[in-house]
Parts: C-alpha cells; sequence; structure tokens
C-alpha cells in the first residue's frame, strides 16, 4: 500500500517534469521544422510538424533580403574579439585587485562595484553621442568597446584570483620571474575553469545583445544576428519561413556548443552565481 | 634597438634584469588595472555624468540648452511615462513571483533523491537560457498567433476559443510575461538546485531522528537555508525586469495602445525615434532612480531578517 503509493507520486513527479521538458524543448523543435517550410505553410492548421523541403529556398531569399553570411560574420567576430580582449582585460584587473596591495585600489575597485549597480540604459544617450563625434557608427568598434570592460567579469575574476595561493607568486618571484611572465604562465592557467566560464558569460551576452547595436548600426551590412532579426520583423510582409531560418541559425551554434560543454556553460551563464 | 638585440645576444642575463626594472610588483598592478579602468571611465563613468547633464538639457540638433528642471516636470505629466511605469511593474510584480515559483517547484522535483536522469532534466530546463531573447520572441510571436498559431490551435483541444494574444492589452502583457517565463525559469531552477545541493544533508539527517514529517522538513529547513538564494535570484530578477526591452520590442512594439510599453523601450523612443536626447537622458535617471531604491528595498529586508 505505501509502496504503491510512493510509486505512483513518483511516476505524477516525472509526469510533471516532462511536461515542463516538453515546454522547454518544444519552441525550439518547432523553430527547426519552421525552417524548412514556405512562409504560408508555418500558419497552416492543423500545424505541419515535420520537416518540409523549403531550406535551400528560405536560405536563398534570407541571404537576398539580408546577406546573411556578412552579418553571421560580423556577430561572430564581434563576439569572438569582444570575449578574448574582454576575460584578458578583467583577468588583468581580477588578478591586481586581488593579489596586490596599492595606493587606490579601494578606490578603484568601488568605482568599479559603482557601475556594476547602474542600470546601462544610462549610458546610451551620451554613448551614442560619442560614437556620432568620433564617426564611428556602423563599425564593429562601436560594438565592443564601451563594454569591453565588464565590471561584472572583473568582480568575478578578482572572486577567483583570490583563492590562488600567495606562495606560489612568491616562489616564482623568487625564481627571477617577471611580473608579466608570472602573470601568464602562472595565475592563468591555474584560474582556467573561471576564465571560460567568464568567457562563455562575456560571449553570450554579446552575441544575444540588441538594443545598443540596435542604435548604433543602420546599414544592413553592418548588422548583428539580433539587429538582423528584428529588421525582418519591421518589413511590411513578414516572410516567415525565412525568419525561421535566420532565428535557427543564430540559435544553433549556440545550442551544439552548450550541449557540448553544458557545466562550463551553465556556470558561465549563470555569471558563477553556481559554483560546480 | 641595435643595443637591445646586441645586449640580449651576449648577455641573456641582462634581458631579464632589463625587464624586472619596468615592470616592479609596486608599479604591476597599475598596469594590470589600466586598461579596465580608463575603459570605464571613458564608456561608463564619463555618460553616467555626461547623461545626468543632458537630463537637464534640451537638445536641438547640435545645440543644447540648459532648461532646469523642464525635462522631469514634462515627465511626470506625461501620461504615456506613467503607463510605462505601471507596465513594468504589473509585469514584475505577475512574473517574477510566478517564475520563482515554478523554478523552486522544478529544482525541488529533481533534487528528491529518488529521480533517474536529473542531467538530463537539468540540460533541458537550461536551454531556453541560452537562446537569444530576439529569437525566443519571434518563435513565440508566430506561435501567439490568433488566428494560425499552434497555441491557440491546442487551447482548442480544451475547448478554449481563440485567445488575442498580442492583440489586445491585456493579453499582450500575459504574452511578455509568458515568453520572460519560459526564457529564465530554468536558468533560476539551476540556481536554486544548486542551493538545494550545498544543504547539508546532516540538517535532514537530523530532523528526521527528531520526527520531524517532510513537509515540516522543507520549511523548518529547506526554505531558511534557501534563503540567500532566493534573495539573489529576487533581486536579479527585479533588475531584469525594470530594464525589460526585447520581449516587447519584438513581440508587440510597445503595443496594443501602449499595454507593453515599458520604461527603456519609451528611453528608446524617445531617444532613437524623436531624438529627445534631453527627455531620454531624464527617463534614464528616473530608472537609476528606481532601480536604486528597488535594490536598497530588497536588500534592506533581506539583512534585516537574517
Amino acid at each position: 500500500m505505501i509502496h504503491s503509493k510512493k510509486l505512483s507520486s513518483k511516476v505524477g513527479v516525472y509526469c510533471l517534469l516532462i511536461a515542463g521538458v516538453v515546454i522547454s524543448i518544444a519552441p525550439f523543435y518547432w523553430m527547426l521544422v519552421g525552417s524548412t517550410l514556405p512562409s504560408g505553410e508555418i500558419f497552416r492548421l492543423p500545424p505541419k510538424l515535420l520537416p518540409g523541403d523549403y531550406l535551400a529556398q528560405n536560405l536563398q531569399s534570407l541571404n537576398e533580403s539580408l546577406g546573411f553570411a556578412k552579418i553571421f560574420w560580423n556577430s561572430l567576430f564581434i563576439a569572438l574579439v569582444y570575449t578574448l580582449v574582454s576575460t584578458l582585460i578583467s583577468s588583468m584587473a581580477g588578478y591586481a585587485f586581488a593579489k596586490f596591495t596599492f595606493k587606490g585600489k579601494n578606490f578603484f575597485f568601488f568605482i568599479i562595484l559603482c557601475t556594476l549597480m547602474i542600470p546601462s540604459q544610462v549610458t546610451l544617450i551620451p554613448l551614442f553621442e560619442m560614437m556620432v563625434t568620433f564617426n564611428w557608427l556602423n563599425t564593429y568598434q562601436a560594438i565592443i568597446l564601451p563594454t569591453l570592460a565588464s565590471p561584472f567579469a572583473i568582480y568575478l575574476m578578482r572572486q577567483n584570483m583570490k583563492s590562488v595561493p600567495d606562495s606560489i607568486i612568491e616562489a616564482s618571484r623568487v625564481d627571477g620571474a617577471g611580473e608579466l611572465k608570472i602573470f601568464f604562465t602562472v595565475i592563468l592557467p591555474v584560474t582556467r575553469p573561471a576564465m571560460a566560464a567568464v568567457a562563455i558569460f562575456l560571449f553570450m551576452s554579446q552575441w544575444n545583445s540588441l538594443l545598443w547595436p540596435l542604435i548604433t548600426l543602420n546599414s544592413k551590412e553592418m548588422f548583428t544576428l539580433p539587429v538582423a532579426l528584428s529588421s525582418l520583423i519591421g518589413m511590411a510582409r513578414i516572410d516567415y519561413g525565412q525568419l525561421m531560418l535566420g532565428t535557427t541559425l543564430s540559435t544553433v551554434p549556440i545550442m551544439i556548443f552548450f550541449l557540448l560543454l553544458q557545466k562550463h556553460f551553465i556556470s558561465g551563464i549563470l555569471g558563477g552565481a553556481v559554483k560546480e | 634597438m641595435e643595443q637591445t638585440e646586441k645586449v640580449v645576444n651576449t648577455k641573456p642575463n641582462f634581458r631579464v634584469k632589463s625587464r624586472k626594472s619596468l615592470l616592479t610588483p609596486k608599479n604591476v598592478p597599475y598596469v594590470f588595472i589600466a586598461p579596465a579602468v580608463l575603459l570605464i571611465l571613458i564608456f561608463t563613468v564619463y555618460p553616467v555624468i555626461f547623461s545626468f547633464i543632458l537630463s537637464f538639457q534640451e537638445v536641438r540638433g547640435v545645440e543644447k540648452s540648459f532648461v532646469g528642471f523642464a525635462n522631469y516636470t514634462r515627465l511626470f505629466q506625461d501620461p504615456v511615462f506613467y503607463k510605462s511605469l505601471l507596465n513594468t511593474f504589473q509585469i514584475l510584480i505577475v512574473q517574477v513571483p510566478i517564475m520563482l515559483f515554478l523554478s523552486l517547484l522544478i529544482a525541488v522535483g529533481l533534487h528528491s533523491s529518488m529521480l533517474k536522469g536529473k542531467a538530463f532534466f537539468r540540460i533541458s530546463y537550461f536551454m531556453p537560457a541560452i537562446t537569444a531573447l530576439v529569437a525566443a520572441s519571434i518563435v513565440f510571436m508566430i506561435l501567439l498567433d490568433e488566428h494560425f498559431g499552434l497555441v491557440n490551435y491546442l487551447l482548442s483541444f480544451v475547448g478554449i476559443e481563440a485567445i488575442p494574444w498580442l492583440t489586445t492589452p491585456f493579453w499582450a502583457k500575459v504574452s511578455v510575461i509568458l515568453v520572460m517565463t519560459w526564457r529564465w525559469t530554468g536558468y533560476n531552477m539551476v540556481i536554486f538546485l544548486a542551493g538545494l545541493q550545498n544543504i547539508p544533508s546532516e540538517l535532514y539527517e537530523a530532523a528526521s531522528i527528531d520526527g520531524a514529517s517532510k513537509v515540516k522538513q522543507f520549511f523548518m529547513i529547506t526554505i531558511p537555508q534557501l534563503k540567500p538564494v532566493f534573495i539573489f535570484t529576487v533581486v536579479m530578477s527585479t533588475i531584469g525586469t525594470l530594464q525589460l526591452f526585447d520581449e516587447p520590442f519584438i513581440l508587440t512594439q510597445g503595443g496594443p495602445n501602449n499595454a507593453t510599453m515599458t520604461i527603456t523601450l519609451y528611453l528608446y523612443e524617445a531617444g532613437f525615434k524623436f531624438f529627445d536626447f534631453g527627455y531620454a537622458s531624464a527617463i534614464a535617471y528616473v530608472l537609476v532612480i528606481i532601480t536604486a531604491i528597488i535594490s536598497w528595498i530588497q536588500m534592506k529586508l533581506a539583512g534585516d531578517e537574517s
């Protein structure tokens, strides 16, 4: 009796959890199917649940209306450069804040913490004016530079650098290693997991970012993926097959990386909120 | 240049020494923080200050003139601004509790030790959190179509008539809430799950020995132990919702009849549709103040109880 009650409650929990999984995953499946259908078929009732054969045509029309390869490249280039440089900058700053005592340390760290608290929307208008003055609208640097020093990444790297034992730094100094050498050959290798998490966090926030690129990019060939997708919606007649394919192409690469590196990914996207 | 090379060639040790004198343990921290600090000063601190000044100015083309509090007085007489505030708070008050409740529920379900396939569930639930908000909004825009959307089609089987998701003020807000909940529930669930795993099992063992029921254990151990995690998710979700932009921008463009106009969407329109930079800066500063007040209240509440 007790046993069967336990069993049925277990089955109940399973059913609810699986229903949740279906809700989480179904939109992805439907997006994939939609990318292989012509616009009209996407809105057919009953809905088509199996892939069609319109993928090539959707790709062609997507390329015609947006020049998709260039847009994909824009997004990828911006996100990669941003991630590499930003991870390095925040590791350097994090290291200095964690392992050195110097005049003004608290002051500088306080400034960084303050910017962490302020909604980024406040900077939009002056930054836009700055980009106009520099003649930087529609450039990669306009997207990359303003958020290149991420206070959040600096904070996370500082927390992680703190756990590096002082003794290994001292030992390297005694051996006569220069400060740069210590940083690159001693510190960075031991903080690799934290760097990976920070890098994924930075990559995702840049890859998915809409508002700032929307403001600074107005020429089609400089669009990033989110801006390009939002521009498709603004059209008088939306081609939904094309839209679904664009959405798929912006999501699938991330999905593959996620499935390959899920643990790093989860702690990265959660910004180190979860330690594993 | 030539000389250095010579030195390097003849006595390699000199090179090490000369580098050492360039970067000493004393000056090296400044070198290491320099890029970050410079970038933050130029691209964050300066704009934050400049935006404050702008909020007291009127901008006409390249000409700027000080107008005192005019932008702010205009703001507080602007019905659309009030509407955007109200919408943002309505979405906040409904969405955050629902989402966090669901997250906690799933996390507790997954944490119960008998369950198999935990890793599979965890990955599946986390999937929405890796999608761009733009992508999620586009997919839902189509799913929620009134006449041909999959959601209404499925609802028709249980006898629910077609819901005008995106075209009526009430349902448009519900749609935004739906997309947000779909996108963020798994994200928060994983945070709760980690929190649950960090609760020492001895606490439960001791409670079992004392004869406390599972339900009692949940309220006496789980909930109090999860409090820091809970506060973290509440603060982060609140700050995120106050800055809501992508979902209403894609789903409804703030409509119908401004029903999904949010603070950030209004700021965007004022700034980059009407190029009213002074007014947009004033909106931005109201957002800063609201965020500061709410964060302060939440921190205060969290601090007082513990």
